[in-house]
């Protein structure tokens, strides 16, 4: 498909919102399929967004801050396969990443002795760095024997969940086998006062390091040489090797910044959403979260923070949609089916056409035309 | 004679261009009929039409004399029109017999019946002296070979109208050699052809009639044993062109690119570079020719870096660059316009400005600090927009994926040219570019000469190695088997060092 | 893979809905629902054959007995990771449920927090204990039904001429020892001479290890083994099924829930000689009749025991003999009375 500049960039908001809208679409005709009314899955979404709950008429700010929490994690696992994407990999590993750096978290938190002030930031920089390092080992393997990053990411994932249950249950020595002692107050992002104004939600300050990290993935990819140079590499790798850029080393280092964005998810949970190390029974699926966040988001730091909260909204009301009488999986038929639709890009960009009538019609052959040298 | 397709008044309009405006285009049964322009002449869209893709504004078609509406490419197959796109459909790794057959395949039973159709298939190609082997695999045979394929499968449809859209681009020479025998042969057995191209040489050789467009509009069509070759042109372009690249006699210098001895491995791991040594002096053009695959794109990736090189060395300006990485052959004054400009000269995702700094995006002024001045960068581009005469819809913000190929290699040339290198290799500048394109490159390219520089042209088109060239090295199989003057020497004595038949003066 | 398995749910739901929803239409509801409860599930989900279904089961219990309408008096909640352990508690209790209930030991962090947020909110946590006013904690006496299992696998080797048996547990702490503990000290009460294999595997969902582990004991002689051990023990019931199958009598003994099916082989024949049941319904459905009644203990831990129910062995067992089962009963007798107790820890 022709790259028709403007166009393109309204096709590339217009496709993702499509989607959802038909990802919805299919969410209610399932809960139809179910007997229950729609309208509960969208009362519960408007309370999951904002609070208030329309059909009671009542107001809990709880929802908001819950949100907030459910979504950090994955709008990092977004950054992370969006940055890896953008430098043309495809960083399954996210998960692994996120586990090394809440281990890494666990670490830090259990050991150090500091004042909050330099607690929390130490936690979370040795988060990053843990699932930095983690990337690293594919981006390594990738650019030293072009074994491909899929194969080792997925790998790698196994290797972290036995890595961090192993280290939790025997270095960190866990009572009741699945938990370690709880932090000190000094490494925990959790706030009282975030907590009290959405009225006793999770809550916690981890929202600003989140914030930072769709600034600098933006500031870095679209702003920066070093961003240009990784951008060359995502496109066309023989291009960049041409321009005489390092490929090699791009891609080593795009998969170290990849999973230091996963490794921060991961002391993020671990100090904001928890306030102990964990053993996992299983992969929590924050990984193929932050794939599906990266694909909606079209790998732009906008998109994923955007994409990022409407798939933690659909985590967040979930209890009650379920309460409702929703089943929980609607929450993930309506993820996946927007990911099915984002990945039937041409078809969507047919149908918005059809419903753009003639003139549109006109523009898409255009788009043809172009291409064929007219 | 009748007319078998009729085109009457054809008007095609996409948003802001009209890009066929009342063309009419009459085809006579059994002839081969060129249709010359430009790259955004309107060529395309005047055949997508005629098979079926778009729909006209207004005009009307006659096949047989009987007026029909060609809804889509179906109507088209059903009429009797095929067409031999220039970027073949085919599936690699099926063999000529299933490629051809696919979407009709013969059964006897349940199964396919790949016998009786592979028998078809061998008498097709003996009819039409295609020597296409039906059970050899797509991805085994050459891409002369797969063209073939593609004309069979036209035939194999009963096609009795072929549109063949610059079927040369892709071939050798002596590939187009054969190519024209066949398309006699086809007219021969009564086809009609449609030739869609911008070469006049292959239209003066092969074609009856020949009609011009020049940016939508019909200009003219012409019996093309009447016309002469810069007539055409001229009809083509709309001013004179000149086919000879004027230029005044070389004052080589002293030597800027020293190769000795180099030894470079190919993709299969044996040596495609054979202990080949040439020098480059200043103010002089050295063409190397040669058959396709006889070394020439080893050679270039070890220059350039984008290869290891297994023995001997590479001296820029008397340094040794031999183990370098491409960017400090760059900074060392080394300049490179690849031979596959989508591969390696541009990322097409990227926009036109910033394709214009692949190479200094880090350096100031686009960028201070590691942070890209997006102002520095969109001037940089604007001012080589202006001074290579890019054609590109939005400027500097223009993909660089919706620009014309030549407009593509302008680009690259403007970008390579400006980082003004004093050793230059340019590989392939005007493959698939129209002829406006091909003279304004050979133009700049004898003013880099002119301005001191040493200039490496590696091309597999001989006329261009010969206008442009002062000096000749000719490449076969990895060696270099002879180098000559430029205005001592001919087509006929370079084909023979080509094939390895005549070495001289090493 | 995660779609792939809400595709196959798309299905079932759709199914199984239109089922559901005639049923509840015809149940008739009181005038005015006096009680509404809640469950909230770990990461199994509300069908996982173990304690949140078994759980469920005792609300649903309580629930139709009180003639209680699902969706709107009683419903759940499923978990789909460890950080919606908070958020699903806290929607019931945003709620104002009467009662909710949480079922196995992950919870323990999230109910002190959630019974923090809402002081007024009952509260009911099953397997562990959370120290706060208006939690119950129900645990369970496993000791003791592990001592009577112990007693039927004594007396069934001792019967048959065998004189080892095996322990296998999932991994090593005070909980699984106490299960270790009731066995030993059962069999010992009635087969002094027997001599007993102990392992842990070290895991609780590996059933290749569990498999390993009872090939080793009963390559060592073993003639029954006890697990406790979750999912690692499927292994071991399958070994014990692939020995018996080929003429090699050997038996597993259940834990939790009566797991005489998964044994079953051949025709009407099953593997699982007896199983330790820990009747987590019993629990919930206890509990939730105390908090309909203004009893609600808050702040208390109530052990469920062989005197309320809340271990023991199955109603029925095919493979254990009248005269067994009578000896069990004996001593379970003997247990409830007080006249017979059982250490918790095991004996070194």
């Amino acid at each position: 498909m022709a790259d028709t500049g403007a166009g393109s960039k309204s096709r590339k908001v217009l496709v993702p919102l499509a989607a959802v809208a038909l990802g919805f679409v299919l969410g209610s005709l399932v809960i139809l399929i179910t007997g229950r009314s729609p309208l509960l899955m969208f009362n519960a979404i408007i309370q999951g967004i904002t609070g208030f709950n329309i059909m009671s008429g009542s107001f809990n700010p709880r929802h908001i801050g819950e949100l907030v929490v459910q979504s950090m994690p994955i709008i990092l696992t977004g950054l992370c396969v969006g940055f890896a994407f953008r430098t043309g990999l495809f960083n399954i590993g996210a998960e692994g990443q996120l586990m090394m750096g809440a281990l890494a978290a666990t670490a830090v938190a259990l050991t150090v002795r500091a004042p909050a002030a330099i607690h929390v930031p130490l936690i979370l920089l040795a988060g990053m760095a843990a699932g930095g390092l983690w990337g690293a080992i594919p981006g390594y393997f990738k650019a030293r024997f072009n074994v491909h990053e899929v194969v080792v990411t997925i790998m790698l994932n196994y290797t972290a969940l036995h890595v961090n249950n192993y280290t939790i249950l025997n270095v960190f020595g866990s009572v009741d086998r699945v938990k370690t002692a709880e932090f000190p107050a000094s490494a925990l992002l959790r706030s009282p006062f975030l907590a009290s104004v959405t009225n006793g939600s999770r809550l916690n300050w981890g929202f600003i390091p989140v914030v930072l990290a769709v600034l600098s993935f933006w500031f870095i990819l679209e702003k920066t040489s070093f961003g240009y140079s990784l951008r060359a590499v995502g496109f066309n790798k023989d291009a960049a090797k041409y321009a005489g850029m390092k490929v090699e080393r791009n891609v080593v280092l795009s998969m170290i910044i990849a999973g230091a964005f996963a490794g921060l998810a991961g002391a993020v949970i671990t100090t904001g959403t928890f306030s102990f190390g964990r053993a996992l029974p299983a992969a929590e699926g924050y990984g193929f979260d932050g794939i599906a966040v990266a694909l909606v988001g079209m790998n732009h730091a906008p998109g994923i923070l955007l994409a990022g909260l409407l798939f933690g909204v659909l985590k967040s009301a979930g209890p009650l949609m379920q309460s409702a009488g929703i089943p929980r999986e609607i929450g993930g038929i309506i993820q996946a089916s927007i990911v099915m639709f984002v990945a039937m890009k041409l078809g969507i960009e047919r149908l918005l056409m059809m419903a753009r009538g003639r003139k549109a019609k006109a523009a898409l052959e255009a788009a043809g035309a172009e291409e064929a040298g007219v | 004679m009748a007319y078998i397709i009729e085109m009457l008044n054809i008007t095609k309009d996409f948003p802001g261009i009209r890009a066929n405006d009342d063309v009419t285009l009459q085809v006579e049964k059994g002839a081969i009929h060129a249709l010359l322009g430009e790259n955004g002449a309107g060529k395309s869209t005047l055949m997508s039409i005629l098979f079926g893709l778009y729909q006209p504004e207004s005009g009307r078609i006659k096949v047989r004399g009987q007026e029909v509406k060609v809804t889509d490419p179906n109507v088209a197959n059903e009429l009797g029109i095929g067409m031999v796109h220039q970027h073949f459909k085919l599936v690699h790794n099926f063999t000529v017999t299933e490629n051809i057959i696919l979407g009709l395949e013969p059964r006897k039973g349940l199964a396919v019946d790949i016998d009786s159709a592979s028998k078809k298939v061998a008498e097709l190609s003996k009819l039409y002296g295609l020597a296409v082997d039906p059970h050899a695999k797509i991805e085994d045979i050459s891409v002369g070979m797969q063209q073939r394929v593609e004309i069979l499968k036209m035939l194999y449809r009963d096609a009795e109208i072929l549109i063949f859209d610059e079927p040369t681009a892709v071939l050798t020479p002596q590939e187009i050699r054969e190519l024209i025998a066949i398309m006699r042969r086809l007219v021969e057995e009564g086809k009609t052809i449609l030739l869609i191209t911008h070469k006049l040489k292959e239209i003066k050789e092969v074609a009856d009639r020949c009609t011009v467009l020049r940016r939508g509009k019909l200009i003219g069509t012409v019996e093309v044993k009447d016309a002469s070759e810069a007539a055409m042109a001229e009809m083509m372009v709309g001013r004179e062109v000149s086919f000879s690249v004027d230029k005044a006699a070389a004052k080589p210098g002293d030597t800027v690119l020293e190769i000795k001895e180099l030894c470079v491995k190919n993709a299969k791991g044996l040596l495609g570079v054979k202990n080949l040594s040439i020098e480059l002096r200043r103010g002089e053009i050295l063409g190397l020719c040669g058959i396709d695959g006889n070394g020439q794109t080893e050679l270039i990736q070890a220059l350039t870096g984008l290869t290891k090189i297994e023995s001997g060395s590479v001296l820029v300006r008397g340094e040794d660059v031999t183990n370098l990485p491409v960017r400090q052959r760059l900074d060392r004054g080394l300049g490179h316009i690849p031979e596959d400009r989508h591969r390696h000269g541009l990322v097409l995702d990227f926009r036109l400005d910033e394709n214009m700094v692949l190479h200094t995006y880090g350096k100031p002024p686009f960028a201070r600090y590691g942070i890209l001045d997006f102002e520095a960068i969109r001037k940089n581009a604007e001012r080589l927009i202006e001074e290579f005469d890019v054609r590109a819809g939005k400027g500097p913000a223009t993909a660089a994926r919706s620009m014309s190929g030549g407009n593509q290699q302008k680009a690259i040339l403007a970008r390579e040219i400006d980082r003004s290198p004093e050793a230059f290799i340019i590989a392939q500048p005007t493959r698939g570019l129209d002829v406006g394109a091909i003279e304004y490159i050979h133009k700049r390219i004898v003013a880099e000469r002119d301005k001191g520089k040493a200039i490496l042209l590696v091309s597999l088109e001989l006329d261009e190695i010969l206008d442009v060239s002062d000096r000749i090295a000719v490449i076969y199989g990895g060696e270099i088997v002879g180098v000559v003057d430029a205005k001592e020497t001919d087509e006929n004595e370079l084909g023979l060092m080509m094939s390895g038949s005549l070495r001289k003066a090493v | 893979m995660k779609y792939g398995k809400i595709l196959f749910a798309l299905l079932a739901i759709a199914l199984v809905m239109s089922g559901c929803a005639k049923k509840e239409d015809a149940a008739v509801a009181p005038a005015a629902p006096a009680f509404r409860i809640g469950l909230v599930t770990d990461l199994g989900g509300i069908d996982d054959k173990s304690f949140n279904q078994s759980t469920w089961e005792g609300v649903v219990r309580f629930a139709q007995a009180n003639g209680l309408k699902q969706g709107t008096d009683y419903k759940y909640l499923q978990s789909s990771a460890e950080a919606d352990y908070v958020p699903n508690l806290s929607t019931f209790a945003d709620e104002k449920l009467d009662l909710i209930v949480a079922p196995g030991f992950l919870f323990e962090k999230a109910m002190g927090e959630v019974a923090d947020k809402y002081p007024q909110q009952k509260l009911l946590v099953i397997d562990t204990v959370v120290q706060k006013p208006n939690v119950v904690s129900a645990v369970f006496a496993e000791h003791e039904g592990s001592f009577l299992v112990g007693v039927a696998a004594g007396l069934k080797a001792k019967a048959d001429g065998k004189n080892i048996l095996g322990f296998i547990g999932g991994m090593q702490f005070p909980l699984i020892e106490r299960f270790q503990a009731g066995f030993e000290q059962g069999v010992k009460a009635v087969f002094p001479e027997a001599r007993i294999l102990v392992d842990y595997a070290g895991d609780f969902g590996a059933p290749d290890k569990g498999q390993a582990l009872a090939q080793k004991q009963y390559n060592a002689g073993a003639y029954i083994i006890f697990h406790a051990a979750g999912g690692t023990g499927n292994g071991l019931i399958k070994e014990a099924k692939e020995r018996s199958e080929k003429g090699d009598i050997r038996w597993a003994i259940g834990v939790d829930k009566d797991q005489y099916a998964d044994g079953a082989y051949g025709a009407g024949k099953s593997a699982v000689l007896t199983s330790m049941l820990k009747r987590v319904d019993v629990a919930a459905h206890d509990v939730a009749v105390m908090a309909k009644n203004g009893q609600f203990p808050g702040g208390t831990v109530k052990v469920f025991s062989l005197a309320n129910n809340g271990v023991g062995i199955p109603e029925t067992n095919p493979n254990l003999s009248a005269d067994i089962v009578a000896q069990v009963k004996t001593f379970a007798q003997q247990v409830t009375s007080g006249a017979r107790t059982i250490s918790e820890v095991p004996a070194k």
